[in-house]
């Protein structure tokens, strides 16, 4: 199945060890003891769901972030890399899924970038055409970079850590932005960097990829590693399951929660044939048509935010570029950052409350109206608080959300969008946001959500659809069906 | 009863504080709202210029009522003003900070030139306009004092602005605005460029009618250096009021007592008048650092891209 | 008419240099990302530092109290710009506001109302022999001050350092991606710091320039803008030394448009002339030329490490 490196290689030192290895951003628990070991001239692949942890490991690995507990370890001699410039001396590169270039400067500069000694251009060109005839990623060393397409910017990411010397090279999803050809000849690049005498660690959420090119297979699940093996003991379908959480053997959860019938034939939300760009998520979407009625709950799959723009638009909070969009007055909007986008930190409790129709409003703020409301709102849905008057940064993550559910909800829209509304929560509080969103839509509410969490997907959801590849698509309400629709690479 | 003298110190500190309580409202209101406006300094003498203007062409045939007029035009040529930095960060995305500073240049460049051209009194030998018929002046408050009706508007206004923070919903657009733009944007879905427009606006005409009533109350002519610069003084009185209308009544006065108080030590006992000074610069400071303990910006960790 | 012209190049290179000193410093600060609204608050300090030292001292010293004066107040920009990462434009025009009062209040303390104003020798033209007497450039550009002669150096210098070395190189990538020059493995928040002393310094010397090449005292306010001015030259100059010395003629040709007239016998009101720089920061800022080449993470990202 893949060049399996014989013996030799388990006797020298790994190349590097993750020991033990936590993180905590705020609420979110991102790595929990996670530990993984890279063996010496082989290719490792770290494999793992949107928001598994992935990219958080490789990128304390490269010094960019400084784990709570744990330990990096390069051939057996444990490392403290407070930045990437450590990691780059200890003969680490890594290469990015969002490119780390500078588009105004050429392809040379870019690689002298970081660099020290003599500034000489010229030999940075040189460097730029010996590299590209040693691995095959051949470049122009003197066009910007912001000529360049994505493959050709790849290459020149790749050679950057090759000439600063990296024996260990980490590539973060690199195939995501290429064509099948271009991916099937940087994988043959990168054994033969392997062959070459370098280990890699390669990031990716293609499961062939990782069963035809790498020795070793990694996967992480809600920041935890499941499992850890090489690639010979691993089929295509015990890696699903071990991404999607599922223990090998066991049936897929049936259709447990009956789905209420939409009460009407009418869309409350519908767009036909609408063009959506990229503002946020970096590709448009073309040719979206979706239509959502009365009490139905449609529920969203994506990777990597891909869904943010078209949530924005099905809230109103963001224009299509074309194509029928029709949309019910005063759609509700529960967005992912909160604290950003949602909630005044120094306001009051009930000044944010009253947030919600602000823009539309005239005349006098009627503020007794307002803190009846906002007592009304944290008693249904259980914001814990002493009272109304205290600021909103002074409630925990999951109050604050039960109170912006409870605003968004509180007049009866017609229409609801919720990006991502249980995450970083704990367990009473996510059980009483999906309680709410259920209660709603059984009042009539339309609700779309997005969830990066492919269980609470299919449970709340009436319906869902996926977006890929600049298109939104049906999909089987089940976690398979939408796990092999996200991770199957449309390439393949 | 209170000695004249005390009660002429007293005044003299209140028309002293009258501007600085006007274009401190000006900056409290702008500021609030996450707009730089430093431009009181310019939209004040825009404000006391128009107001001049109108008063000289207009009291023959309006007589009492040209006040009303002029105090007007000079809020709204000080709105006019700030338009025009408002529109340079709207369409170009000029910082105000800077255009605001660049128009009260242009603004002491003007008035210089209008009290030496066209507005310059008939004799042509002083920089300055004739000065306003007894019928445009404001009236006293406190008859032998020189306290003039300009300090009622002021607190007028203040309660006024409170009251249009606190009550209206512009208000609460003002401040969502100022205090969470995306908030507003996304969770509010507030027009925030016709908001700061709006601010700008009430800013510049509330500088100008400082500027006016200077001219009403005080003056009664239009000259050079008419301001010892109330515009960037109401900065201070602005930032130590924690922006608020009300606090900006009671922190104006406490800055008029101050410029007051330094100048009769002066005058008296020859101490310089440097302590405002040293005031302001120090409750800048303070004001700057805990801003920027409060604006610290936590890193938006990956959360998304784990 | 060569007298005209030529004395219309000299009121030109004489309103410019001081603009070009501030002007060549922000360029720097504004290559690694930050906009420097404190500027204006260095020149001024560095004019009443450069006074006040010239009184007591000889000529090299008020240049480099000067230039120490516009730093000093630089670092109180780049302890809360970069360490505590407090926002560029709020925390700059607090620092300049304090400037300005606070030289206001110094001077008034040590000379007084009551005392005799600050006077001091400026400093006389040092004529290069030969160069000086090419017709009409000649004065204009080689019998100033000695001091000015420095931004005919520091220009090359500048220029060959910002595109030809490893740290003017990362200097660039910071304003432009600073996420790539810190993923390259560079120290992105000490190169901003330094940065932003660099254009404290040469604001303070331009103060200086004010002071001790020109006006030969101090009086409060004199900076007059010119910090704003300054940063309006950086965006007509595109970022580039060599283009920003440009802008900064052209800045200073307004000014000297006033003794053009004159000698021609316009009348035009003379605060007309005195608006211009102002007016024309206006439109310099609006973009009417060159905002496209702006560093692209200009004012928007503060570096971690």
């Amino acid at each position: 199945m893949s060049d399996f490196s014989p013996d030799f290689a388990l006797e020298s030192a790994p190349a590097l060890e993750l020991r033990n290895i936590s993180k905590r951003f705020g609420d979110l628990h991102a790595l929990t003891n996670v530990s993984l070991t890279l063996r010496a001239g082989t290719v490792h692949a770290l494999l793992g769901e949107n928001g598994a942890g992935k990219t958080t490991l490789m990128r304390i690995a490269f010094g960019m972030i400084s784990p709570d507990a744990g330990q990096v370890v390069i051939a057996n001699n444990p490392v403290k890399l407070r930045s990437p410039s450590d990691a780059i001396k200890a003969g680490i590169g890594m290469v990015h899924q969002h490119f780390m270039l500078v588009p105004a400067m050429s392809v040379a500069e870019n690689l002298e970038l970081g660099s020290t000694g003599r500034f000489d251009i010229a030999r940075a060109a040189q460097r730029v055409t010996t590299l590209g005839e040693e691995t095959g990623l051949k470049l122009d060393p003197y066009s910007k970079v912001s000529s360049l397409g994505v493959a050709a910017q790849q290459r020149l990411e790749i050679l950057r850590a090759l000439a600063r010397n990296a024996r260990i090279v980490i590539l973060d999803e690199p195939t995501a932005v290429l064509a099948p050809v271009e991916s099937r000849y940087l994988l043959t690049v990168m054994r033969k960097l392997v062959s070459q005498g370098r280990s890699v660690v390669l990031i990716t959420h293609k499961l062939r990829d990782a069963l035809q090119y790498a020795d070793d297979i990694s996967v992480l699940r809600h920041g935890r590693l499941v499992l850890h093996e090489t690639a010979n003991h691993v089929t295509e379908d015990s890696l699903a399951r071990a991404m999607l959480g599922q223990q090998p053997g066991e049936p897929p959860p049936s259709d447990s929660n009956p789905v209420p019938a939409p009460s009407s034939d009418i869309p409350v939300i519908q767009l036909r044939n609408a063009t959506i760009s990229g503002a946020l998520s970096g590709r448009s979407l073309h040719n979206v048509s979706l239509e959502v009625r009365r009490g139905e709950i449609v529920g969203i799959a994506a990777l990597n935010n891909a869904a943010a723009d078209l949530l924005r638009v099905l809230a109103h909070r963001a224009d299509a570029q074309d194509g029928i969009v029709t949309l019910p007055p005063n759609v509700g909007f529960v967005p992912e950052d909160r604290q950003r986008d949602a909630l005044v930190s120094d306001f009051r409790l009930f000044e944010n409350i009253a947030l919600r129709d602000s823009g539309a409003r005239s005349g006098q703020m009627p503020w007794p109206a307002i803190r009846t409301r906002t007592e009304s709102i944290v008693k249904q849905f259980d914001v814990r608080t002493t009272s109304s008057d205290v600021n909103a940064s002074a409630l925990s993550g999951g109050n604050q959300q039960k109170l912006v559910l409870g605003r968004e909800l509180d007049d009866d829209p017609a229409a609801l969008v919720a990006e991502n509304p249980t995450r970083g929560l704990d367990v009473l509080a996510t059980e009483n946001i999906k309680r709410q969103l259920r209660a709603a839509a059984a009042r009539g509410c339309a609700i779309v959500f997005y969830s990066s969490d492919l269980e609470e997907l299919v449970e709340l959801a009436s319906r869902t659809i996926v977006v890929r590849d600049g298109a939104v698509v049906p999909v089987d309400r089940s976690e398979e069906a939408i796990g092999f629709a996200l991770l199957q690479s449309t390439t393949a | 009863m209170i000695d004249l003298a005390t009660l002429t110190l007293v005044s003299d500190m209140l028309v002293r504080a009258t501007p600085l309580i006007l274009a401190g409202l000006a900056v409290a209101f702008a500021f609030q709202a996450g707009v730089l406006n430093i431009g009181a300094e310019g939209q004040l003498l825009i404000g006391a210029a128009s107001a001049t203007a109108i008063a000289l062409a207009a009291t023959p045939l309006l007589g009492r009522a040209v006040i009303l007029f002029s105090l007007t035009g000079g809020a709204a040529a000080g709105a006019l003003w700030a338009l025009i930095a408002a529109e340079l960060r709207r369409r170009y995305q000029v910082l105000e900070v800077i255009s605001t500073i660049m128009l009260n240049f242009v603004a002491i460049f003007l008035v210089g030139f209008l009290v030496r051209g066209p507005l310059q009194e008939p004799t042509h030998v002083y920089p300055q306009t004739l000065e306003l018929p007894p019928q445009a002046r404001l009236p006293l408050l406190i008859p032998g004092t020189r306290l003039h009706a300009g300090f009622a508007i002021a607190i007028i206004t203040c309660i006024t602005g409170w009251w249009i923070l606190r009550h209206t919903a512009a208000g609460f657009r003002l401040r969502v605005v100022g205090a969470n733009p995306d908030a507003a944007r996304m969770a509010g879905r507030i027009n925030i460029e016709k908001t700061a427009r709006n601010v700008f606006l009430i800013s510049g005409a509330l500088a100008g009618l400082a500027g006016a009533i200077e001219i009403h109350g005080v003056t009664f002519a239009l000259y050079e250096n008419l301001s010892p610069g109330y515009g960037y003084t109401a900065i201070a009185v602005a930032l130590l009021a924690a922006l608020n209308p009300l606090l900006v009544l009671i922190t104006g006065i406490f800055f008029g007592a101050l410029e007051t108080l330094a100048s009769a030590l002066q005058r008296d006992a020859g101490i310089p008048a440097t302590l405002v000074s040293v005031l302001e610069a120090a409750i800048i400071l303070l004001v700057l650092a805990v801003q920027s303990i409060r604006s610290r910006r936590v890193p938006r960790t990956a959360v998304s891209e784990t | 008419m060569t007298d005209v012209a030529s004395g219309f190049l000299e009121s030109t290179v004489r309103t410019a240099t001081p603009l070009l000193f501030a002007a060549l410093g922000e360029t720097v600060v504004e290559r690694s990302g930050v906009i420097n609204i404190a500027l204006e608050g260095s020149i001024i300090c560095g004019a009443l530092g450069g006074a006040v030292a010239a009184s007591h001292a000889g000529a090299g010293t008020s240049w480099i109290v000067a230039g120490i004066s516009g730093m000093v107040l630089a670092i109180l920009l780049a302890v809360f710009v970069v360490v505590l990462r407090s926002d560029q434009i709020i925390t700059g025009t607090a620092i300049t506001l304090l400037g300005l009062g606070l030289t206001g209040a110094l001077y008034r303390q040590i000379y007084g109302p009551s005392g005799a104003a600050l006077t001091i020798a400026t400093m006389p033209a040092a004529s290069i022999p030969f160069l000086s007497g090419i017709p009409i450039i000649g004065r204009a550009f080689f019998s100033q001050p000695a001091a000015a002669y420095l931004v005919y150096v520091l220009i090359p210098i500048m220029s060959w350092w910002m595109y030809r070395t490893h740290s003017g190189l990362a200097l660039r990538a910071i304003g432009e991606n600073p996420a790539a020059a810190v993923a390259a493995g560079i120290r992105a928040a000490r190169i901003q710091f330094a940065a932003i002393l660099f254009g404290g310094l040469m604001g303070g010397v331009a103060g200086g320039f004010l002071v001790i090449a020109q006006a030969g005292t101090f009086s409060e306010g004199m900076s007059a803008g010119r910090g704003f001015i300054a940063i309006a030259i950086v965006v007509l100059g595109r970022w580039r030394p060599a283009g920003v010395a440009i802008a900064a003629l052209v800045f200073g040709a307004t000014t000297a448009l006033q003794y053009l007239f004159q000698t021609m016998g316009w009348n035009l009101p003379y605060q007309l002339f005195l608006a211009l720089p102002y007016l024309l920061t206006l439109l310099a800022l609006a973009g009417i030329a060159g905002r496209a080449h702006a560093p692209a993470s200009l004012g928007k990202w503060i570096a971690n490490d």
